[in-house]
Parts: structure tokens; sequence; C-alpha cells
């Protein structure tokens, strides 16, 4: 019985993987050949999905992209032995797009069948949860703190910190909310973990509700993911079944239920106060702070709300332990993420590298430069609300303060790459125009600020009153970066700005006058 | 008529107001507005604040879609590989202009703003299924597809 390997992983399923899978299957019949066709989730390498992969003696080996005309011509070249063929790249571990990777939080993504519990336990599933279990609540916080984790989904505040509030919080109920709304651009990251390896999310959740004493836990997960809604529900009644979740878990007198909401395609959900509204059945408008959720979130009771990869991220520190995580990481930026390489190029796909590696490294050792093989010209990182960085910066180090050293941020570790024929003026106003759209309308900069932003790049666009119009676009941006109340408003103008002050030839206006009318 | 039948489980659940709308969506095609009085007095709420819910998620739709349902990303890293021309293309293709359902009722062209398929980008999402690298010629054989599909009633 030879294995055989089809992800099923939606951005493979996006390229064919069914069909490839079922092909795989008839033909392994009509040739009298056995296999056992395994689902698995994907490797993060999704240029080549739908990436096959065949069980060798010595290890995993790789074809891919397959589609459903090559299966008969695998076979024939004896792929189920791992023979050589055009589309084979070798062991898949020794693929340098992985082998280069420090996969911590993904370390099981794309090897395990991501709904069978037994290959989640074959592969130090659970340990983290073990750990905790035995430990007491302090102790818990004690090792996320020590292990310098800082919120993923992009603000990067310390969730040791977070969880020790909660911890300290008086009340009858406390919730763990998982912030799976991964609503910006470039990122899919979220949408891995969830697709490729549920129960590292559940099992950092049920360590975050264990720690503070929460009873029941909600992973608000936007609606335009229904692959990850499905199998995170799987996930959840099979965890469930085994007593990882629900009452008395694995007999430690600790109780946490799970539930799957979703959004209604409102990315200003993502906003962890607004996201707690859409919870409690409101429209999803941003909440002022304090208090703070940690104190007063969910239904006004205690509540740690964190990003996807960071409940995701808590097993392997439980496990392995705190110091372990920070050992990777520079600065003040400890442990790993995961890059997401994405937009205009040749290979995108999912990177899990400690901080401190450069965007020059992501976009041409990782990503191989542009699919269109024109030159890159910016790069966004961090999603709608991040800047555009020019060339001259690919050098900067990616960790959180040196980012906001040149006016960035890393966010979620979403990068969209542009070629030579974008036009950043159009990709400003763009920028604007989401925020119209989306804004929950509370404050008055981000609802009046970005429709208004969107008429000021037009009159730029079309030379109206060009001058007097940038300086006041300058003056629009300062007003929604300092009043808004969250950070959609209040990020928005990054990439406006970024747009202005690297690409000022898209605006109409040499760099030099750009100085002049007071850059 | 009453609703209540679809969604008479979500009731007692906290923060059930998008639950149920989620439930009558995905059983009717879209929320209807004679549905909106029953939901009010079922949560205790004051109809104001579930027609309030009701608009201000962009999934909730009061009038039923299309046949076929089309939602193309327009989001960066979509735009960056040629979202914006897709779009033009679609509409043309469908003869229906973005956020709006064909005449004869056969497809919704709507759009979305990322589908997680980065990567893969230019992504559509076709009645609920996802797909990637779409270049306007896959996107008129994936439609063709999905008519198909639906015409024989067989579709996922």
């Amino acid at each position: 019985m030879i294995r055989v390997y089809v992800p099923r992983d939606s951005a493979a399923l996006s390229v064919g993987a069914d069909d490839v899978a079922a092909a795989i299957t008839r033909e392994a019949a009509r040739r009298g050949a056995a296999i056992e066709l395994v689902r698995n989730g994907s490797r993060g390498m999704l240029w080549l999905e739908p990436l096959v992969e065949v069980a060798t003696p010595d290890g995993r080996v790789a074809y891919g992209p397959v589609t459903v005309e090559d299966v008969p011509g695998l076979f024939d070249a004896g792929f189920l032995q791992g023979a050589v063929h055009p589309l084979g790249h070798g062991l898949t571990e020794r693929m340098p797009y992985l082998a280069k990777q420090e996969r911590l939080t993904f370390a099981r993504c794309g090897i395990t069948d991501p709904l069978s519990l037994a290959d989640y336990m074959a592969h130090d599933g659970y340990r983290g949860l073990r750990n905790a279990l035995a430990m007491d609540a302090a102790a818990i916080v004690q090792q996320v703190t020590d292990s310098g984790l800082r919120g993923r989904g992009g603000a990067a505040f310390p969730t040791g910190i977070k969880w020790k509030t909660v911890l300290g919080a008086q009340a009858d109920q406390k919730y763990i909310v998982c912030n799976a709304d991964e609503g910006d651009s470039g990122t899919f990251a979220d949408r891995m973990i969830m697709e490729d390896d549920p129960f590292v999310l559940i099992e950092g959740m049920t360590i975050a509700a264990i720690a503070v004493g929460a009873t029941q836990g909600y992973i608000y997960l936007r609606s335009e993911y229904p692959y990850a809604f499905d199998v995170l529900n799987q996930a959840i009644a099979i965890a469930n079944q085994a007593n990882w979740l629900g009452e008395n878990i694995q007999g430690s007198g600790h109780t946490f239920h799970l539930e799957v909401r979703l959004g209604a395609g409102a990315y200003i959900c993502g906003e962890e106060t607004a996201l707690l509204e859409s919870l409690e059945g409101k429209r999803g408008i941003v909440r002022f702070k304090p208090p703070i959720p940690a104190l007063k979130g969910l239904f006004g009771k205690p509540t740690i709300v964190n990003n996807t990869i960071s409940f995701a991220s808590v097993p392997i520190i439980l496990d392995k332990g705190g110091e372990h995580y920070r050992d990777f990481g520079m600065g003040r930026s400890r442990g790993t993420l995961p890059f997401q390489l994405a937009g205009n190029l040749k290979q995108g796909g999912l990177v899990e590298k400690a901080f401190g590696l450069t965007l020059r490294e992501l976009i041409y050792d990782f990503g191989g430069g542009t699919a269109s093989g024109r030159p890159v010209r910016a790069v966004q990182v961090g999603g709608p609300l991040g800047a555009y960085v020019p060339a001259s910066q690919f050098d900067t180090p990616l960790d959180y303060e040196s980012y906001v050293g040149i006016s960035a941020m890393i966010g979620h570790g979403g990068l969209v790459v542009f070629d030579d024929t974008v036009d950043m003026a159009k990709m400003a106003r763009y920028a604007m125009e989401f925020c119209a759209i989306e804004s929950c309308g509370k404050c008055t900069p981000c609802r009046v600020g970005s429709t208004r932003g969107v008429e000021v790049v037009d009159k730029i666009i079309a030379n109206q009153d060009r001058e007097a119009n940038i300086t006041l676009l300058r003056s629009l941006c300062d007003t929604m970066l300092n009043g808004s109340l969250c950070a959609m408003g209040g990020m928005a103008p990054y990439p406006v700005l970024s747009a202005l002050n690297h690409f000022p030839e898209d605006f109409g206006i040499a760099a030099r006058e750009l100085a002049e009318a007071g850059a | 008529m009453s609703y209540l039948e679809l969604y008479g489980d979500l009731v007692s659940t906290p923060g059930a107001l998008l639950p149920i709308f989620h439930r009558i969506q995905e059983r009717l095609g879209h929320v209807p507005e004679a549905a909106l009085p029953e939901i009010a007095e079922q949560l205790n709420l004051s109809r104001a604040e579930v027609h309030g819910v009701m608009s201000f998620y962009h999934d909730f739709r009061s009038t039923p879609p299309g046949r076929c349902v089309v939602k193309i990303c327009r989001a960066e890293a979509c735009q960056a590989m040629g979202a914006d021309a897709l779009v033009a293309h679609a509409e043309q293709v469908l003869g229906t202009p973005l956020h709006s359902t064909s005449a004869d009722g056969a497809t919704t062209l709507d759009a979305t703003y990322c589908l997680g398929n980065c990567a893969l980008s230019p992504a559509v999402l076709i009645d609920g299924h996802l797909k990637g690298r779409v270049t306007p010629q896959r996107f008129d054989a994936l439609i063709a597809e999905a008519r198909a599909a639906t015409q024989s009633g067989d579709h996922a």
C-alpha cells in the first residue's frame, strides 16, 4: 500500500486538487495499484498546488503543480516509487523553500491529515496542553510571557500581559475569543492553520481557557472562509468526542466549550471590539476603550481576544518552554512569523521564519521575483492599512520596531508584491475607497475622511489644483491618523502617504516639488 | 408566513442575530424583509435594531440572488494580478455590472475583499467554490461549468 498525498487546503482546491485526487484514485484502480490516498494540508508552496506527494522509504517525494491530464504520465513514469518526472521536485523536506524555513507554529502543516486526531498526536499534538494541565494558572501565563509572544493579528501587544490581566480579573464567567476575521489582502496564514492543522488552534485556545479560568470560547470566522468553517466544526466535534473539549477535559476537572461563529463580510469586525459587538449579535461598531476587553469584553465579561496565529503558537510554547520560542527572532520581536507571499510573485506561499530577515530575501530568495517577470516596484506589507515599501527599503530587517522606524508595519505578515506597471496614485485612491466602504461609521475622521480622501486623490490625479490638494490630502491624513477611534481610520493613511512619498511621480509631481509642497 | 421553523432552535443562543440571518439566508438564499418583525419579537429587540444589523453586513441580502453567484476579489493581491481587468471582463460576459443580478436572473455579480487565496490570485468565488489563478479565459470556462452544474441540479 503506497501512500499518496493530495492537499485539501482551499488554495489547492481552487486550482483543482479534488479533480486530481479523483484522477489518481481512478488511475490507480485501473492499473491495479494499491494506494492509500491521504488528503493532507498544504505545505504552503502554493504556486506548486496541487502538490502531490508520494511516501517512499527515503521520505515524501513531491510533484507539482499536477493537473488531471498529468496523472497517467505520472503513473507511467513510476511516481508511486518516487521516480523522476518533469513535475518532480525530489524529497519535499529538502526543497529549499521549505528547508530554509523555521516552522514552529506551522510545524505540522501539510504533513498531517488535518482531521486525524491520531496524526495530530503522533506529531507532538496536545503535548502543550498536557503540560499546562499539570501547571498552575500563573505558571502557564508566565511561560507565555517568557516566550515574548506578541499579538500576531497586527497590533503586536504582548500576549502574556493580556492573559495576566484576564487571569487577575474576578468574574463569574470569562471568555476566550479567537479573532479569525482575517480580512487583510495578502494574508492567509489563519486560513491555513484552520484548514490544515485545526487542532493546534483548538489546543491553544484550550490552554488559554485553563490559564485564565474561562469555560466558553468562540472562534469568530469570516464568512469568506467556508472551507475553514467546515474543517473547524469537524475538528471541534472530534475533539469533543475524544474529551479534548467539553466537560472535565481528560479528567482534569477543567471544562471548555468551543463554538465557531461566522462573520458576515464586514472588514471592521477584525477590530477586536467591533468583533465582540458582532459576536453579541449587533452591528460591528467599534467600542471606546477603556474598558479594555480583558476586563469588560464579550457580554461585559473578562475576555481574551487573540488572533488565530497567536493561539496556534501557544501549544509549542507550552510544549518546549517559553525560552525555546524566545530564542528565535531579534530585538523585542521574539519567535517566528508566518510571512505570506502574495500578489505578483513567481513563488507565492507561506514562509515561517524568525523575525529579522528582509523583504529582499522573501521576495527574491523565496518568492523568485515577479510572476510577470517585470521589476518589483512596491510591496504592501501588513494588509490594506499597511505602507507601500519601495525597493530602497527592502533591506530593512523585518521586526516590529524596525518597521515602525520606516513608518510601516509588519502587521499580520502579509506581503503583496506589485510590478512596475502599478499606478500608485490608483492604489492610494483604493486605500481610501476601501476605508470608505468598510468604515463602521462611528467616528468622523474615518467615516467622512475616507470619502473626502477619495475625492481629493481624484482631484490630484485629474491635475486639479494639484499642489493645494496634496497639502489638503496630507492634512486629512494627519486628522485621520490622530483622530480616529481605531486602526481602520488611524492607519488607512499609511498606504496613502507611503504611496505619495515614495512614488510622487505617479501623482504627477516630481520629487523636488513634493519637497517644496511640505513633505 | 412564519419563518420561525427555520431558526427556532437558535433563539436562545447568546448573540443569536447573526446566526439566525445566516440560517435563513442559507435556506432561502436571502433574508426577506418580512422575516424581520418576527425575529425582533423573538429576540426582544426593536425592529430598528434588527434592520440595523441586517443592513450593516455586506453578506445579507433582502432579495433573492441569481441562480449563479459570482464574487470577484478586488483586494490588493488580486489587483496586482489583474483583478480590475477580470471585473471588466466579467461585467461584459455576464451582462451585468458589479453588485447586481443579470436581468434574466442567471447570475449575480458581486465584489469581495479577500478570499485568502492571495498567492493564487486573481481569486473568485463561484457558488461558494473558491477558484484561483482566474484568467478571463478560465473565468468563461468556470462560468460554463457552474451553469451546467446548476442546470443538472447536482452542484455541491
